[in-house]
């Protein structure tokens, strides 16, 4: 735990100053316990990628000594990293925290979602997740979400209002006034609640490194066997694998971010430190996820569209 | 302009600032901002290959910076800018959060939905035209939201010839007309956003001019410690007890420090009960502390078991703010429908949530020339009138001009929850502004 007052001074001109860090911790703590105090039964999306890592680490102090007042749901594609579910698993036997699933597979199995011809299946995860949401009656429903990861994401408030259809109209959005968020809503109506909207990447990794915070093994630089479509470095498993005219070899990469095995690519690296790691993403001259995730190129407005629908 | 690496060794020690842009498309807004976030190097090469394709897929023969900006697929269609936008970005020096806020559209609300976070605000004016009506109206919500520092970007020097007399009338006038409505700080600059005179990089066409630029003055302003010069103020958000078998008696409220600083060992009042009681322990995020200040996320403990809930507020009992039913204020009207005398609804105040009736509206401010028009009778989305609300319950209010935390409120519709207006408690501006009282001829703006 870094002391909170030993590294506020250093760099700042003025007594009772902040560092980034910790004004963005702050805010985050705060979104947190407005949500505690004023919604019935919020949620935490909880999937095991770095961004939900920091946003339950953030909950827990936000409540210490006491427990998280809030469930844990992921929405399983099916295709996840084994590494990343046995983290997950192993953050909510360590908290005490209470976890639901739900499953695209299922969905699939049942007849109630069909597999897109290129296996691709974070689409697929609109409906298990509103469908749980609708099930479950969450009302408040954390999300990992940072404003400076997309363009459409940039007009997404902390606090969203969702229909019942779990729908995101741009139009419709509360102004962000002072730091009052306004979370009321009709019976049926939740909203979402992006408690990371003003980090970065460098922010999060940052974060990550002075609090010392355990992440999946993935992240780091490792030897994996992988092919090459559509410019990224794709691991093989039950979601299919290298097709004619691509082949796979061994090669020494990261993962900067973490999701569905079809459509997360791996980066060249060599860092296998958060310090390393960090130092890589400050020199790195590509976003997030313009080199690793394969779903916001579907199109230049793919975003904007599946938010309306209810995805994040 | 350093390199990359160098550029964020240690960003573990930077300091936050939070500002808001206001002007139009037609200023160059969005040339200004993507100029910002090119030239600090804060554009990736893949945002850039995009902004690049579309250039000349329009067959313009270099990158519009003004598309890093463009988020939504109905304003690239329209060529408009809906709502505030946020964005970030970074130097050596400080990280940044832009609240980019459309200059035409629904502008004064979004302006201050910008400005009511922001440590400063960017005026931009259009070196040809002047100080005009829209910059007059810019200047007045900063001043209504005490944005604490202000600054005007003369753009389009370029095509005045980068003439010194140019900037020099403008930025005399608009300071006149600015400092009349007390805004404590104004910074003039000019600049070529186009060009890149003066955003990031020093110009070589106004060696005239001998100040920073854009990115240096954001780079060095006080970041807004006016927080922790005010009395504390801390609304309880929420109580933690664990009551398990390692905390049996704990009782912590969680909350943010409004403004000011809370010591160990200092009394306190919670309001609005009046009850008193010492400050036992601070525990800031996960270690005892003896003081911390605004705007600090922390757990109190207070020597006595007293009953405390969410919503209300500890002071100091040196300097607790008076609690009570009657609301004074302006507000800007921020909702499609429109807020009426006589209205029920629902203030929400900090931590704390009440029911309120509208019991009068003096009057409505018109932003171009500051007149007042006496009691409208309603206000509707974009209007800022002065208003007089009863609520259910006492509040502890601070004046806006002391506390920008405490002295903010909503007015929310208790039917549907739609955010009706931004409330600011007391006087509108920090000097008695020159307003012509008028007849109310006009009728509403329907």
């Amino acid at each position: 735990m870094t002391a909170t007052v030993a590294h506020v001074h250093e760099g700042t001109d003025a007594p009772y100053a902040l560092s980034h860090l910790d004004a963005l911790e702050s805010e985050a703590v705060h979104i947190f316990r407005e949500v505690a105090g004023e919604f019935e039964k919020p949620v935490i999306l909880f999937s095991g990628g770095k961004d939900s890592i920091v946003m339950l680490h953030l909950a827990l102090k936000a409540f210490a000594p006491a427990p998280v007042p809030f469930t844990l749901l992921h929405v399983d594609t099916g295709h996840n990293f084994p590494e990343v579910l046995d983290y997950r698993d192993r953050a909510v036997a360590r908290h005490g925290l209470r976890l639901h699933v739900a499953s695209v597979q299922e969905y699939i199995d049942a007849g109630k979602l069909r597999e897109r011809p290129d296996g691709v299946r974070n689409p697929l995860q609109t409906v298990p997740l509103t469908e749980a949401i609708q099930q479950l009656k969450f009302d408040a429903v954390f999300g990992g979400g940072r404003r400076d990861e997309e363009k459409a994401r940039a007009k997404e408030r902390v606090f969203s209002l969702r229909d019942e259809f779990s729908q995101w109209d741009p139009r419709r959005q509360r102004p962000e006034l002072w730091n009052l968020y306004n979370g009321r809503h009709a019976p049926g109506e939740h909203v979402r609640i992006f408690p990371l909207s003003n980090w970065t990447e460098l922010d999060v990794w940052q974060y990550i490194a002075r609090e010392k915070i355990e992440l999946p093994e993935i992240y780091f630089a490792h030897e994996r066997e992988v092919f090459q479509r559509n410019g990224m470095w794709l691991t093989a498993g039950e979601w299919g694998g290298a097709k004619d005219g691509e082949t796979t070899e061994t090669r020494l990469i990261r993962y900067r971010t973490v999701g569905d095995m079809s459509c997360t690519g791996a980066v060249d690296s060599d860092a296998t430190t958060l310090d390393a790691v960090i130092t890589e993403i400050a020199a790195s001259r590509l976003t997030e996820r313009g080199a690793t995730r394969a779903d916001d190129k579907l199109s230049e407005a793919a975003m904007e569209d599946r938010k309306r629908e209810g995805y994040f | 302009m350093t390199s990359t690496t160098e550029q964020f060794a240690d960003l573990s020690a930077t300091t936050l600032l939070r500002f808001a842009t206001a002007g139009s498309v037609d200023d160059g807004k969005s040339t200004l901002v993507g100029r910002l976030l090119h030239d600090s190097k804060s554009v990736l090469t893949d945002q850039l290959e995009a902004v690049e394709r579309v250039s000349a897929s329009r067959g313009q023969d270099t990158p519009d910076l003004a598309l890093l900006t463009d988020g939504l697929r109905a304003e690239r269609e329209q060529g408009i800018t809906i709502d505030v936008a946020y964005r970030y970005f970074a130097t050596a020096r400080r990280r940044f959060i832009l609240a980019d806020t459309p200059g035409h559209v629904q502008y004064t609300r979004n302006m201050v939905t910008g400005a009511s976070t922001a440590d400063l605000a960017v005026v931009l004016v259009d070196a040809r035209n002047g100080v005009i009506e829209q910059t007059r109206r810019h200047a007045a919500v900063a001043a209504l939201l005490r944005v604490p520092h202000v600054v005007l970007a003369v753009n389009k020097m370029d095509l005045v010839g980068y003439e010194e007399a140019v900037f020099a009338s403008i930025a005399e006038e608009f300071t006149a007309y600015a400092t009349g409505l007390g805004v404590p700080e104004i910074t003039a600059i000019p600049i070529s956003a186009l060009a890149g005179d003066n955003v990031v990089e020093p110009s070589a066409n106004m060696d005239w001019y001998g100040g920073p630029t854009v990115l240096e003055h954001l780079e060095t302003v006080p970041v807004s410690h006016d927080l922790t010069a005010c009395p504390a103020r801390f609304p309880v958000q929420y109580v933690i007890r664990p009551q398990t078998a390692e905390h049996p008696d704990y009782r912590g409220y969680a909350g943010q420090i409004a403004s000011g600083v809370l010591r160990v060992g200092e009394a306190v009042t919670v309001l609005p009960s009046g009850r008193t009681s010492v400050i036992e322990g601070i525990d800031a995020l996960g270690e005892s502390v003896d003081i911390a200040w605004a705007p600090q996320s922390v757990t109190l403990r207070l020597k006595d078991d007293i009953d405390i809930s969410r919503g209300d507020l500890i002071a100091p009992s040196s300097s607790s703010p008076a609690t009570t039913q009657d609301v004074v204020a302006t507000v800007c009207h921020v909702a499609d429908q429109p807020l009426a005398v006589g209205a029920r609804v629902l203030i929400k105040h900090t931590t704390r949530t009440v029911k309120a009736i509208v019991k009068e509206i003096p009057s409505r401010l018109t932003l171009d020339d500051l007149s007042q028009h006496p009691n409208p009778g309603q206000l509707v989305a974009n209007d800022i009138g002065r208003v007089v609300v009863r609520t259910a319950e006492p509040l502890a209010l601070d004046s806006y001009a002391d506390s920008r935390r405490t002295g903010s409120f909503l007015l929310i519709d208790p039917a549907d929850g739609t955010t009706l207006a931004a409330g600011m408690v007391g006087e509108s501006f920090a000097s008695t502004a020159e307003t012509t009282v008028q007849a109310d001829e006009e009728g509403w703006d329907f």
